[in-house]
């Protein structure tokens, strides 16, 4: 498996010489790279300059009256299930339709399919902020109630349900919405697997899901997971969507299908900046600072997975 | 006696010669599909629990003919075959629905009104989305002219340059970049203009370099994983034949991949134009077309919606229908660069077949 | 360098597609002039320039009819507001960014103190200018009157009474037949100066049924939240059995409670807003010019109706640049006269402001002027 499996080209290929074209080529491309060193040096300082009062402030004063923590740890709840949610659903499918579109859909047809996933990339956060709340929550009252009147026993399910804006509902927007990320990043890495082992598998008989098991998701590992984590990250910063779709109402809970969930970060600081002096800007800057070191730990957590898994 | 006159049953796996029939699937599917509908008629029928109730049923009926008759090999072949079709059509649904949402209330207002005139002293009815048109077009062309070199050049130094400490922080900061809230992408550029211009200040470009902040990490992630994908003999062969690395990299690596990069630029786009919370701080309001982004404030279609949704002037249904057409062309915007992303990346890639 | 896809294809499309609009819209000065433009303005010279201003989002639609009329009498100035919330237009007042600032509520003393600079010596003034009626709505079958005390609807957004034909509601009720229907309270998840007086209201009209302190941020627990006052409406014409608050104007096509005034119940109209704005009473403590409002209620007219949103224009009373003063001062003008608050109810429903108050404004108005 591991032969064909791209590695970072040696370091000083002893090929090639050094020419006046390759040191410029190699200035730029670093100097890009120092770039966003620097944008991101700016972004961290200004937000450890505005997160830095609401860090030190005396728990009385922050919202809640209970302290920074204990405001941040429900929205921290709230974010991590909804783009858990986000991504149990939507990686999967997004999977499936990656391979569907390179592997098992007629050929002439795979380009246009591809296409039509790639749109619902197309569609901005705030439409689907208003389809959720118009379309798809009220389409899903029926679907909630039966859950709980059926399945009311697991506390998931609990209700009670009175409107579609709930903690699910937002996990299946957000689903959809990182739906065409995932897609399209592990389409163009199963593309790229190497057609050879493809038909050396289907030659000696290997049905085509052996053929996809063996030759195709081994190769397309670490691409998937990336995109994965793109998507997840795409979930836990989403704000419009979020801000529009779900009722919150605090509180740390596993129930889905009630209006009382947890709010999220990116959500509530859209919700509540607008109308936040001094200290609760601090506040939400500070709460945004959190969101910044979730979404780092997760990318994190990918190179770790990807980088052990390209080894082998 | 008995053992020669038998046919010998079927071995699992390479000699098998037991098939289902051509038309297998789709005999299964109307069987299924009856049976549920047969099923539902007498529990109350009702379209979603019908078409789920089909797919199950069809999936099991299917998966157990092929493992009477294939043997189990090919069954989970149909198994996961049908799963993969199933999750292609699931994604259809929402699909089909946000579409189908947009299309049929922005519909009512998509006229020449709605492209050649702008909110400038237009209260109630009528009116247009010129101003915000010109304003996401003229933003999202700065925020790409600046992100996709950053991008696809921090990328290509990662994968090809990079090395030791420097590589690994970037690559390190790059992630970090990733998971900025897009409204803080916002206020970083709000203090960063306030620092250099005073307060108060609402242009253009500080939305632009709000975009730019959440864009530039997508495009580099995207290109470098599309990048790690070419074939590392395609180097080789090109340093083999004395090509300098930079010539390698722009006409074999980059070139190989053009494709996969257009898809994730456009990706990024498509993400960064329908962006609204960032813009909402950064560019201001106005109701009149600006085509400078150095000077004063502008107005683009997500802000536009979503102003004309959040506080609508009376009569309320005029605001709201233009809140959906502004979706609608933001869609249709997309769709188009999307398409000439693919044009443009097929006429540039590599002809292999 | 064939480097970048999408550059190369996203650059060209731009420029022509921008090219293809022309080049000013149609209704902007320049172009063939198709606007709306017969709105009678009352601002007495021509002010030219930009005035901005930022703050409450409940102005946003009257000033949109605001800067329509203004500009259409100075065709050289163009007004901008940001409807970013009130607590950022006073902020953003407060240090200069902007010239004014629009806010549903007046300025606390420490930003009285700290706009003495902003205002070069001078004094920040509150002007009420845009009062709306908030409606109490609901989502309830075959109900198409429906009358509450302030009590029953404390205890109802409380959480405290859960189904529709609760006693409490059917003894305001005789005769209207409640179905069994869960209540569904629904409220403002973003912090509002609607929210504010929504709770203000309940604390103080309704006899210790409401225990929380009023504030923009909705305190109670329970309840459906949603975002915005569109995201309100949308909630409760989402799920029957529903009932929230929201600008009258935008919520109109739901059913609205009349509320117990007095021995009476009044509902949510324009008229019945303006009577209670005149048993306001001015707050105390404020400088010369300054007409901040506290509300009444409990008013002792029987036909006022108290759930009211007053929201305020705030500016200096001095400013550094001239055309600054000018411009503040003619907008606001415009804004506080017959034809601004007429346009303002056309287009956003508001009530008008009462003559004697009107009086009042013009005298603050006046104290405008240049350092």
């Amino acid at each position: 498996m591991s032969t064909t499996t791209p590695t970072r080209p040696p370091a000083a290929t002893n090929a090639v010489r050094q020419r006046p074209g390759d040191r410029i080529f190699k200035g730029v491309a670093t100097a890009s790279g120092l770039a966003i060193l620097v944008i991101l040096a700016g972004v961290a300082a200004f937000l450890l300059y505005q997160a830095y009062p609401a860090l030190v402030a005396p728990a009385a004063d922050i919202a809640g009256g209970e302290g920074f923590w204990k405001y941040t740890a429900e929205l921290v709840f709230g974010t991590a299930l909804s783009a858990a949610l986000a991504l149990v659903i939507g990686a999967p499918l997004g999977v499936g339709i990656a391979l569907f579109i390179t592997h098992y859909a007629p050929r002439k047809l795979a380009a246009p399919l591809g296409y039509v996933i790639d749109l619902l990339a197309a569609i901005p956060s705030i439409v689907y902020g208003l389809w959720g709340v118009f379309v798809f929550a009220p389409a899903l009252v029926p679907i909630y109630a039966w859950l709980a009147d059926n399945l009311g026993w697991l506390p998931l399910f609990a209700g009670p349900v009175s409107s579609g804006r709930t903690m699910l509902t937002a996990g299946l927007v957000l689903a959809v919405m990182i739906l065409p990320v995932i897609t399209a990043l592990s389409r163009e890495v199963f593309r790229q697997t190497p057609t050879l082992q493809q038909e050396a598998a289907l030659a000696l008989g290997a049905t085509r899901w052996e053929m996809v098991k063996y030759a195709v998701i081994p190769y397309g590992k670490s691409g998937v997971v990336a995109a994965s984590m793109l998507g997840l990250g795409r979930a836990l910063g989403e704000t419009m969507a979020v801000a529009a779709v779900l009722s919150v109402a605090g509180g740390v809970t596993f129930n889905l299908i009630s209006t009382q969930n947890p709010g999220t970060i990116a959500a509530n600081i859209a919700l509540q900046f607008p109308e936040s002096t001094g200290l609760g800007v601090n506040l939400l800057v500070a709460t945004g600072l959190v969101l910044f070191v979730i979404t780092f730990l997760v990318n994190f957590a990918a190179r770790a997975i990807v980088a052990r898994t390209s080894k082998g | 006696m008995t053992q020669l006159t038998t046919p010998p049953r079927p071995a699992v796996g390479l000699g098998t010669t037991r098939h289902l029939p051509a038309w297998a699937p789709y005999a299964a599917l109307a069987v299924s599909a009856a049976f549920s509908g047969a099923v539902l008629a007498l529990a109350g029928f009702n379209t979603a629990g019908w078409l789920v109730l089909t797919a199950v049923v069809f999936t099991v009926l299917l998966v157990s003919a092929s493992r009477a008759v294939e043997g189990p090999r090919k069954a989970t072949d149909r198994f996961v075959t049908s799963l993969v079709v199933g999750a292609f059509l699931l994604a259809l649904i929402p699909l089909v629905s946000v579409a189908w949402t947009v299309v049929s209330n922005g519909a009512a207002r998509f006229d020449v009104e709605f492209f050649t005139y702008s909110m400038r002293g237009i209260v109630g009815e009528g009116g247009g989305a010129a101003h915000a048109i010109a304003g996401t077009l003229i933003i999202t062309a700065i925020t790409t002219v600046i992100s996709v070199p950053i991008g696809i050049l921090t990328a290509v130094y990662l994968v090809e340059y990079g090395r030791g400490s420097v590589a690994r922080t970037i690559t390190f900061l790059v992630d970090v970049m990733t998971g900025i809230p897009s409204i803080v992408a916002g206020l970083f550029s709000v203090a960063l203009f306030t620092l250099l211009l005073g307060p108060g200040v609402r242009l253009g470009i500080m939305g632009s370099v709000a975009l730019c902040v959440l864009m530039i990490p997508v495009v580099v992630r995207s290109t470098e994983e599309i990048l790690r994908l070419v074939p590392h003999e395609l180097r080789e062969a090109s340093y083999a034949l004395g090509v300098p690395k930079w010539r390698t990299v722009v006409k074999v690596v980059l070139r190989t991949s053009v494709a996969g990069i257009g898809t994730g630029v456009t990706l990024a786009i498509a993400r960064v134009i329908g962006e609204t919370a960032p813009l909402l701080v950064t560019l201001g309001v106005t109701s009149a077309i600006n085509y400078n982004p150095f000077d004063g404030r502008m107005s683009t279609l997500p802000t536009f919606a979503w102003f004309s949704y959040a506080t609508p002037t009376l009569p309320v249904e005029a605001s709201i229908d233009r809140a959906w057409t502004a979706a609608l062309v933001l869609v249709i915007l997309v769709m188009l660069f999307n398409l000439i992303a693919r044009i443009v990346s097929r006429a540039f890639s590599p002809k292999t077949r | 360098m064939k480097r970048s896809t999408l550059a190369a294809a996203a650059l060209p499309a731009a420029v022509v597609l921008t090219l293809g609009l022309s080049s000013c819209a149609a209704n902007e000065p320049g172009g063939s002039d198709a606007g709306s433009t017969d709105t009678a303005s009352s601002a007495a010279t021509e002010l030219t320039g930009t005035l901005n201003g930022a703050g409450a989002s409940s102005q946003q639609a009257a000033q949109q009819a605001w800067i329509a009329g203004a500009t259409d009498a100075s065709p050289d100035l163009q007004v901008n507001y940001d409807p970013q919330g009130s607590g950022a237009g006073r902020t953003q007042f407060l240090s200069g960014a902007v010239q004014f600032a629009g806010s549903d509520a007046y300025l606390k003393d420490d930003e009285l103190t700290q706009a003495q600079t902003r205002c070069e010596g001078g004094n920040a003034i509150d002007i009420p200018a845009y009062v709306s009626p908030i409606a109490i709505a609901y989502n309830l079958e075959g109900v198409d009157d429906l009358k509450l005390s302030p009590e029953t609807i404390a205890q109802i957004f409380d959480g405290k009474i859960t189904t529709w034909n609760d006693p409490a509601i059917a003894a305001d009720n005789a005769g209207v037949s409640l179905p069994a229907t869960a209540i569904n309270p629904v409220h403002r998840a973003d912090e509002s100066g609607t929210t504010a007086n929504f709770t203000d209201y309940l604390s103080k009209a309704s006899n210790g049924a409401w225990t929380y302190e009023p504030g923009q941020e909705w305190p109670a627990p329970g309840g459906e939240a949603a975002q915005g006052t569109s995201g309100v409406v949308a909630a409760i014409g989402a799920t029957a059995g529903s009932i929230g608050y929201a600008d009258e104007s935008q919520a109109q096509d739901l059913g609205h409670v009349q509320v117990k005034v007095g021995d009476g119940f009044v509902g949510p109209t324009a008229e019945a807003a303006a009577k209670a704005l005149d048993e306001a009473t001015p707050a105390s403590g404020r400088p010369a010019g300054d007409i901040a409002l506290d509300i009444n209620r409990t008013p002792s007219a029987s036909d006022a109706y108290p759930v009211i949103l007053v929201s305020y224009l705030i500016g200096c009373t001095s400013y550094a640049d001239a055309a600054d003063a000018a411009n503040v001062k003619g907008y606001f003008t415009y804004v506080t006269s017959e034809a601004g608050q007429e346009a303002a109810a056309s287009a956003a429903g508001s009530a008008p402001l009462s003559e004697s108050l009107r009086t009042q404004i013009t005298t603050s108005l006046e104290s405008i002027q240049t350092s």
